[in-house]
């Protein structure tokens, strides 16, 4: 593994999401720490380590591993910026992958130049990140592919809770079914896709369960009851 | 209703209309326990006699919640539940998982790992596509293949149980490289399968190729352009029969894939006769691929030095392979800790079956059996 410094102190085994959640029933905090085994919970160096994970956007994560995000630029990077101006915001070099953070509300004519202009044929996958902590607490991240360049990029847009993101199925037909996941597990909602449905979880599922403050114990007990005729959990 | 859907575009499948209906037509649900949806699809078909106007597929029926899961195990934790998504390509699902987290982890395998790995994974390719080959004719009506393509990917599984002691969820591979050794008559076993393999493909040909009821039961049936294919997102053979030649072992070599020689078989008309002579070619590459490197594996560690306990830097990572139904990827989020943030995995099978709509507009109904089957879904992976 590479070296890192720091790594005598004690892990930061607490996960940002953890305590952050506002509204989290009583005793979720309990269960969230599953493989118990492998933790040592210290609340002091908890409390610390819960710092660098949280990644203020704008800020790289303050950790000093070797392939740290970096800042990058490029020829792609400076048409787009021309071209898109403020709603192109950071853009980062992660493990030699290029992540540009844009502009939630202008994510689709984004879209539609990286895939006529810059030839990004592709997308291989739409998805979301938790972040509970953030004000602006989703990552929305489209993986995109360039067949005649043989490269990636990837779109990533911070969003509040009830934001709506527009959706990409105008210029990929193919966002239509990962979209509906994204709205079905993190209850993200695209503007202009043609079938916002659950599609994972039955229809009358409550709740999202990719969100962080969504305990892996709990599920949506009453719909269990109800269609399978058993007590939740067994 | 289906002008709606024009309206909007091909492929944007807005779920079945079953208000009113034309004189002729019926709303037919397949699914989710016939045989031919290989697992528990269930599909919405709209038909106006026996063509199909409209359909829509219903997933989620094995939905196990993977990617949450994954937010509560470990980084090796993790590992063994891969395998159960496309359960029966479980070593390339696991060589994904292992080589994302080595990318995000800064780590590489050692040389002689990393070309077992390829073994395997060329191995569970053709293991896969014998499995598809059979039930994929098995659906259409020919029920010999099942029979040869059962015993020859029972050869591999005796290959996998020999290395690993599993046969199908094999957990083969540890982050890092290899737990296992390869046991001693290894690479006499690997060969001499893979010389009587040619021959059996040959004779799976004889029974199919050129078998006029094959061929009228697939040739011009499910056909998918190219263009759409990229717009869908669709991967893997089903993509090169549309005569895209793309492969992530040549366009973005992982593994030790970059040392072989290997061709990629692509067709053009995209239906599913070609995405049946695609997945043949592709099994007679993958034979060369595993012949040339089992003829040297190199000496060495099997393991990196990563640690005991991983903690990869924060950050994040995508890592993708060309599994044996199309791009198979990890997107893996680390906060600095023992477990990952976030693990979505992008599923070939999903977006693949994405394309049904597309593909079975205007199709008869028996046809619809030939569709799923020409697209080779595992549900596991679909619904995860």
């Amino acid at each position: 593994m590479v070296k890192r410094g720091g790594n005598d102190e004690d892990p930061p085994e607490k996960r940002p999401g953890d305590e952050s959640v506002p509204d989290a029933s009583s005793g979720a905090s309990n269960v969230l720490q599953f493989p118990t085994s492998l933790k040592k919970v210290e609340p002091e160096a908890a409390a610390e380590a819960a710092k660098p994970a949280r990644r203020v956007p704008g800020s790289a994560p303050a950790r000093e591993a070797p392939p740290a995000p970096a800042p990058f630029d490029n020829e792609l990077v400076q048409r787009l910026r021309a071209r898109f101006g403020d709603a192109i915001g950071e853009v980062t070099i992660d493990r030699k992958q290029v992540i540009v953070i844009v502009d939630a509300s202008h994510v689709r004519e984004i879209a539609l130049a990286c895939r006529d202009d810059e030839k990004f044929e592709m997308l291989v996958d739409v998805t979301a990140v938790d972040w509970p902590r953030r004000e602006r607490r989703f990552d929305i991240v489209w993986n995109l592919y360039s067949l005649t360049k043989n490269e990636r990029l990837r779109l990533k847009a911070h969003v509040t809770v009830g934001a709506t993101v527009p959706s990409v199925t105008s210029v990929w037909v193919g966002a239509n079914w990962p979209e509906r996941e994204c709205f079905d597990l993190f209850g993200i909602v695209f503007e202009g896709h043609p079938d916002l449905r659950r599609i994972l979880l039955p229809e009358e599922w409550q709740g999202h369960p990719l969100r962080k403050d969504y305990d892996i114990l709990k599920q949506d007990t009453e719909w269990v009851r109800e269609h399978l005729g058993i007590e939740s959990g067994q | 209703m289906s002008a709606g859907n024009e309206a909007a575009g091909f492929g944007t499948a807005r779920g079945v209309d079953t208000t009113v209906l034309g004189e002729n037509e019926i709303i037919l649900n397949m699914g989710p326990q016939h045989p031919s949806t290989h697992g528990v699809l269930r599909i919405k078909l709209r038909l106006d006699g026996e063509r199909v106007v409209d359909s829509e597929c219903i997933i989620g029926y094995l939905h196990r919640g993977v990617e949450k899961i994954a937010e509560h195990r470990s980084y090796p934790q993790f590992a063994p539940y891969v395998d159960r998504m496309d359960y029966v390509a479980a070593v390339s699902n696991g060589l994904g998982y292992c080589e994302a987290v080595e990318k995000l982890l800064g780590a590489e395998a050692p040389p002689r790992a990393r070309v077992v790995r390829t073994i395997l994974a060329e191995l569970q390719r053709i293991a896969s596509h014998l499995l598809w080959l059979g039930t994929h004719a098995l659906d259409i009506g020919a029920l010999t293949p099942i029979f040869y393509s059962m015993r020859e990917r029972e050869e591999i599984l005796k290959i996998f149980e020999k290395y690993c002691g599993a046969r199908l969820t094999t957990h083969a591979f540890r982050i890092g490289g290899l737990q296992y050794e390869t046991y001693d008559t290894f690479e006499y076993d690997v060969k001499r399968f893979c010389e009587a393999l040619a021959a059996r493909i040959d004779e799976y040909e004889t029974l199919l190729t050129e078998n006029r009821i094959w061929v009228g039961r697939t040739k011009g049936v499910g056909v998918l352009s190219a263009d759409d294919a990229i717009a869908l997102g669709v991967t893997g053979p089903v993509l090169r029969a549309s005569g895209v030649q793309w492969d992530l072992r040549k366009a973005q070599p992982y593994a030790a894939y970059e040392q072989y020689q290997f061709e990629v078989p692509t067709r053009e008309n995209g239906d599913a006769y070609d995405r049946y002579l695609v997945r043949i070619a592709e099994m007679r590459q993958s034979r060369l691929i595993v012949l040339q490197a089992v003829e040297q594996i190199p000496e060495g560690p099997i393991m990196a030095r990563i640690g005991k306990v991983l903690k990869p830097p924060p950050g994040e990572v995508y890592h993708s392979i060309e599994g044996p139904k199309g791009e198979l990827g990890y997107y893996i989020v680390s906060d600095g800790t023992i477990q990952p943030y976030r693990v979505r995995v992008r599923p070939p099978s999903f977006f693949n079956l994405q394309a049904f709509h597309r593909m079975a507009r205007g199709a008869m109904v028996a046809d619809v059996v030939a569709i799923i089957g020409s697209i080779d879904i595992v549900l596991g992976e679909v619904d995860r």
